[in-house]
């Protein structure tokens, strides 16, 4: 399903934070988000979903503007996976997981085979199968990234919100969530710190003071010139001998 | 096909609930009942029995008649409004204590056990409304006053959506409670006598005394109400577990069910309070033993919160009658006293989350 935003923009208290965003997400795409902190990615991630209502500009999914759309329809079609979102409560991980669950489910129609099954189908895509009974205190904070992930796919969306997903994930974690992402047949778009792991995207938005000021592929966006503006880096590019991709090297500009 | 797939679950759902409702109405008639037994004077079941059949199903068992009036006006009113003020705060305090994802809420969080002493203090000591005006109608009265002054005040200062929104009702509430506490306080030493002062002290604790069936039609309905609507909700009180965004993202309305609950919730509190004063600790206690037997998923948590409540505060009750002899303590006093060590006792043995 198509993911567009026309002209978005939010402030807080008389600070502008996002401004004037326009994009276009195409069905089955992973967009990376860019950017230094503060730059707006988080509250533009809030914005798509719907968490956050927008004081200009509007949020498409497929043909539909989001705001005319229920939350419940919103939910079944799109899920977020919000970075640190904690509980006190003393849940289970299937627990969690299965809150993923809440949109299909009301007074009519409750719990079925068929939403085991999505949820046993999350667990295991993030590697948590067998820990369904844990206790969520119990987690280390990358597998409850894990779980929040396991969470947004148990709810079956067509679009995939993430912010910095492999935030607190171990190497082989952050790989195999980055892959599961990019191999799910559902638009995608992530915040992400990691500029070699962005690479991996179909497509790259760059966020700087509110604004994207760039879009578009990997390898056209991530130049040494936008390096030095928007991040404040000297950066050099290398090739991997093993496999010809590029990798970028950072130095501090002195 | 979204249909066919659906019914057996449904039918399965359907048995489900009709066997719980049946063990749980069960043991609310037993608690019920005990409640009517034992007391000063314990009355034999067999004249409980006997009573319910003459005034229920017509029959002419030969009873004594203050025997009869005593398991009728008294007992019988005393127990089932003890059951729906414990089942209606339980239930309350699930929702403010979900809602606001806070362990230390209760339902009278917002400014209304405070607002309630204002109002009866209002209408006992100042005289408010000559004598037109019941301590219960200025209680209720006082206590709605407070909830939408504290419910403004949330409002006003961005607690309607958001992260912050929780912490800034509880900040509401505490603002409004001192407000109405410092009332009262004012009014009691302006003009009342020390007699009065220790009435509406002893009110104010809680008094089961006066219950009588017009407070029964008036209780049952609203526990009652206040029960399913919160066992409706079930699933979307759930999704709070991670917060409002959270709730939002899993399709949750949250800016209505906050206000549909937290209103039902306090309006609930309100009336329970204009017929037995402010009760403590029931619906802040309750809530988190609840959760200590059954979980924290609120289609189980609702039921036996408002069960537990409903025991609970019929056995607070009992003891209340009978722990001294020739006097009634207030009720208020027999659930802090209980309350206050279980709820020590819960602290200490909940494992912090991080």
């Amino acid at each position: 399903m198509r993911l567009s935003a026309e002209n978005l923009a939010w402030s807080a208290r008389g600070v502008p934070i996002v401004r004037e965003v326009s994009l276009q997400v195409g069905a089955g795409e992973t967009l990376g988000l860019i950017g230094p902190n503060g730059s707006g990615k988080s509250t533009l991630l809030r914005l798509l979903s719907g968490v956050l209502r927008p004081e200009a500009g509007e949020v498409w999914l497929g043909d539909t503007p989001l705001a005319r759309m229920s939350r419940r329809h919103v939910a079944q079609l799109l899920a977020v996976v919000e970075q640190q979102a904690e509980t006190a409560e003393r849940i289970t991980v299937q627990d969690a997981v299965e809150l993923g669950r809440t949109p299909w489910l009301s007074a009519l129609r409750p719990w079925s085979a068929e939403d085991d099954a999505a949820v046993a189908e999350a667990l295991a895509e993030v590697e948590m199968s067998g820990f369904a009974g844990r206790d969520w205190a119990t987690l280390s904070g990358g597998e409850r990234q894990r779980v929040h992930i396991a969470r947004a796919l148990a709810q079956r969306p067509r679009i995939l919100l993430l912010d910095e997903p492999t935030n607190h994930l171990d190497i082989h974690h952050q790989l195999s969530i980055l892959r599961l992402v990019a191999d799910l047949p559902v638009t995608t778009v992530l915040a992400l710190h990691d500029l070699n792991q962005a690479m991996g995207c179909d497509r790259l938005g760059v966020m700087h003071h509110g604004r994207l000021v760039a879009l578009g592929r990997p390898d056209q966006v991530l130049t040494t010139a936008l390096l030095r503006d928007v991040f404040g880096v000297r950066a050099t590019f290398l090739t991997d001998p093993a496999d010809g991709e590029r990798i970028i090297r950072f130095h501090a500009v002195s | 096909m979204p249909q066919i797939p659906a019914v057996r679950p449904l039918a399965r759902l359907l048995g489900r609930v009709a066997l719980h409702g049946a063990w749980i109405s069960v043991a609310l008639a037993a608690a019920v009942l005990a409640g009517v037994c034992i007391g000063e004077t314990a009355i034999p079941l067999s004249t409980v029995w006997q009573t319910l059949a003459n005034k229920l199903l017509g029959a002419a068992y030969p009873l004594d008649r203050i025997d009869q009036g005593i398991v009728w006006n008294y007992r019988l009113t005393r127990a089932i409004v003890a059951a729906c003020c414990g089942a209606g705060l339980a239930v309350s305090g699930v929702i403010l204590q979900s809602l606001l994802r806070n362990a230390l809420a209760d339902p009278y969080l917002l400014g209304i056990s405070a607002g309630a002493s204002t109002g009866a203090v209002l209408v006992t000591v100042a005289g408010l409304g000559a004598g037109a005006v019941s301590l219960s109608l200025g209680a209720f009265g006082g206590a709605l006053a407070a909830f939408l002054l504290v419910a403004l005040l949330a409002r006003a200062s961005g607690g309607g959506i958001g992260p912050r929104a929780a912490g800034q009702i509880v900040l509401a509430g505490i603002a409004g409670s001192q407000l109405f506490n410092a009332l009262t306080a004012f009014i009691i030493t302006r003009s009342a006598s020390a007699e009065q002062a220790r009435g509406i002290m002893f009110w104010l604790l809680g008094n089961l005394s006066g219950a009588r069936w017009d407070n029964v039609g008036l209780a049952v309905p609203v526990a009652l109400g206040v029960t399913l609507l919160c066992l409706w909700h079930a699933r979307a009180l759930d999704a709070f577990t991670f917060g409002t965004d959270s709730a939002t993202a899993l399709g949750v309305p949250v800016r209505r069910v906050q206000t549909l609950l937290i209103g039902c919730a306090s309006l609930a509190t309100a009336v329970m309070v204009s017929i037995v004063g402010s009760i403590g600790f029931v619906g802040l206690v309750v809530p988190h033993a609840a959760r200590f037997i059954v979980g924290v998923r609120h289609v189980r948590l609702v039921p036996a919160a408002a069960l537990m409540g409903a025991m609970f505060l019929i056995a607070a009750d009992v003891i209340s009658r009978i722990a001294v002899k020739g006097q009634v303590l207030p009720i208020g006093v027999v659930t802090a006293l209980v309350g206050a060590p279980v709820f020590a006792l819960i602290l200490v043995r909940r494992k912090p989350a991080r």
